[in-house]
């Protein structure tokens, strides 16, 4: 792993303005506005149709926002996004890799199309970091569903990347191998200086990894700071009761009451 | 300027390499390339040999004639279908959402899957070139260096078409995959695989005037007949192959962009 920082701590790496995506009569993503300091690590939380997936879309430029603009390293999404791509990764359990193809085979795959040099070592590498050692013969498909996690979280760092976004992270994972992954991301972080963004809807997950919350309902923020921050603010003790409390609309001061 | 050369070719390889890694690790799909061209090929060469046993000289060049149309209409086919098929591929693998987050370029990916679809077309051809020279004395390459052009103008034919059912599948999703395997059928009669162009009713003459595939068979045709290049027929196929193949790059760029729009590259084979 590289020791140093891709930017000072006070840059932002991630700048999202006003970002919006509408399909037609639905607005998916409504006036989204957020940063993300170098090194940082944010939440994206929210139930299911608050917008998280539609704003990682975006901002991996899979989708084209209807309104707003992404800067990811200092690149425009909209007019430079495969500078960014470059130094970015991404990891979703809801896609997948080619079922057909070796673990060894799929991280080739990957390692050329992110232009890694030495890809057999960095291979070895993450084999070794990630427990893979023994899945890297087998077909990807014929792996259970914790160990395509990993496999998936292998190939999203095989290109060492400045920018991580993660999507459920650890979902399939046991307890053991999910707490064994976000050791390793937090000695990643650390270690490289990654900034990374993180939908998850496992709340002891987000206290744990991330610097920051931002709180998405219906495609619009609806609260954002840090776990501390929205633990205090909410007068709870974890932040799936803060969560629970915005999805049901309980607000600030009836939750005080 | 050179690193940046170097990293596209090791994208484009990246892209390629996935699809020869599935190969390697699956015969059937190996046998199942030259399956086809194969059994095509043995049809019409014993049709061939019934012909000329019957009728004479005219039926022999009839049936190198027919030999010589299914061996190169494979090229078109095969070239068609190597590129529709490896998208397809990307589909049911589920995998394209992790492709165009890569720094992979759409031109990129185009450049990969033309050359994949080569690779497979000369896996599924050559086979069944060998055979029809086995088994019918029938040598393609008797046509001479000219077989050269045919090839390139049938493959890129095949490429325009496959970059025009990808930009319907972007469009309509893994629902219109059906037309990679149909879509090059329909245009068989315009392309006069079998028989010359004069032989068709008035309209669909002018149909095959502007398909590129008629131009290299009724030039395939002259050559087995008369032994000359009809440069006028190569020079037509070429024009109309360079105005296909910019068509169907103006609608898969557009459709690819229309995807982005509507969040068809997130839900697209779900």
């Amino acid at each position: 792993m590289r020791a140093q920082r891709p930017y000072s701590k006070r840059m932002n790496v991630i700048t999202v303005t006003n970002l919006t995506k509408r399909y037609d009569a639905t607005l998916a993503v409504d006036g989204v506005s957020f940063d993300v300091a170098a090194g940082g690590t944010l939440g994206l939380l929210g139930g299911n149709g608050a917008g998280k997936t539609t704003t990682i879309a975006m901002l991996l430029g899979l989708l084209i926002p209807t309104a707003g603009e992404i800067t990811i390293l200092g690149h425009n999404m909209a007019r430079d996004r495969f500078a960014a791509l470059a130094r970015m990764n991404f990891s979703s359990p809801y896609v997948s890799l080619p079922g057909r193809l070796s673990v060894r085979e799929n991280l080739q795959v990957y390692g050329h199309l992110y232009s890694v040099r030495g890809i057999a070592a960095r291979i070895a590498e993450l084999a070794r970091e990630l427990d893979l050692e023994a899945l890297l013969e087998r077909p990807a498909g014929a792996l259970s569903a914790g160990q395509k996690t990993r496999v998936a979280l292998a190939k999203s760092l095989i290109n060492r990347p400045d920018v991580l976004l993660l999507d459920e992270p650890t979902a399939s994972l046991d307890p053991d191998t999910a707490d064994l992954v976000r050791s390793w991301l937090e000695r990643y972080r650390a270690e490289t200086g990654c900034t990374i963004l993180l939908a998850s809807h496992n709340m002891a997950e987000v206290e744990r990894l991330c610097s920051d919350v931002v709180m998405l309902k219906k495609g619009r923020i609806v609260d954002r700071g840090t776990p501390a921050d929205l633990l205090e603010r909410y007068g709870r003790d974890d932040l799936e009761q803060v969560f629970l409390d915005i999805a049901r609309d309980r607000g600030i001061q009836e939750v005080a009451i | 300027m050179i690193s940046a050369m170097r990293d596209s070719g090791e994208r484009i390889w990246g892209l390629m390499f996935r699809h020869i890694a599935l190969y390697r690790g699956s015969w059937p799909r190996l046998i199942e390339l030259a399956y086809w061209p194969i059994l095509q090929m043995c049809i019409w060469g014993f049709t061939a040999n019934f012909l000329a046993s019957r009728i004479g000289s005219t039926a022999a060049f009839a049936g190198g004639a027919l030999l010589g149309g299914v061996l190169l209409w494979e090229v078109a086919l095969r070239s068609q279908m190597g590129l529709s098929v490896s998208f397809l591929e990307e589909i049911w693998s589920r995998n394209l959402g992790h492709v165009f987050v890569s720094p992979l370029r759409p031109l990129e990916m185009v450049v990969a899957l033309v050359a994949m679809s080569m690779l497979r077309m000369l896996a599924g051809l050559v086979p069944a070139i060998v055979l029809a020279w086995v088994l019918y004395a029938f040598n393609l390459f008797a046509i001479g260096p000219v077989l050269v052009l045919f090839f390139a103008n049938l493959m890129i034919m095949g490429w325009a078409v496959a970059l025009a059912v990808i930009s319907l599948i972007l469009r309509h999703g893994a629902g219109a995959e059906a037309l990679a395997w149909s879509v090059l059928f329909g245009l068989t009669p315009f392309c006069a695989v079998f028989y010359p162009v004069s032989i068709l009713p008035h309209g669909a003459r002018e149909i095959a005037f502007i398909v590129p595939g008629s131009h290299v068979f009724e030039g395939m045709r002259t050559m087995m007949l008369e032994g000359v290049i009809d440069w006028g027929e190569l020079g037509w196929a070429f024009g109309l192959n360079l105005i296909w193949l910019a068509g169907a790059a103006f609608i898969f760029r557009q459709q690819f962009q229309v995807a982005r729009t509507r969040g068809a590259l997130i839900a697209i084979g779900e």
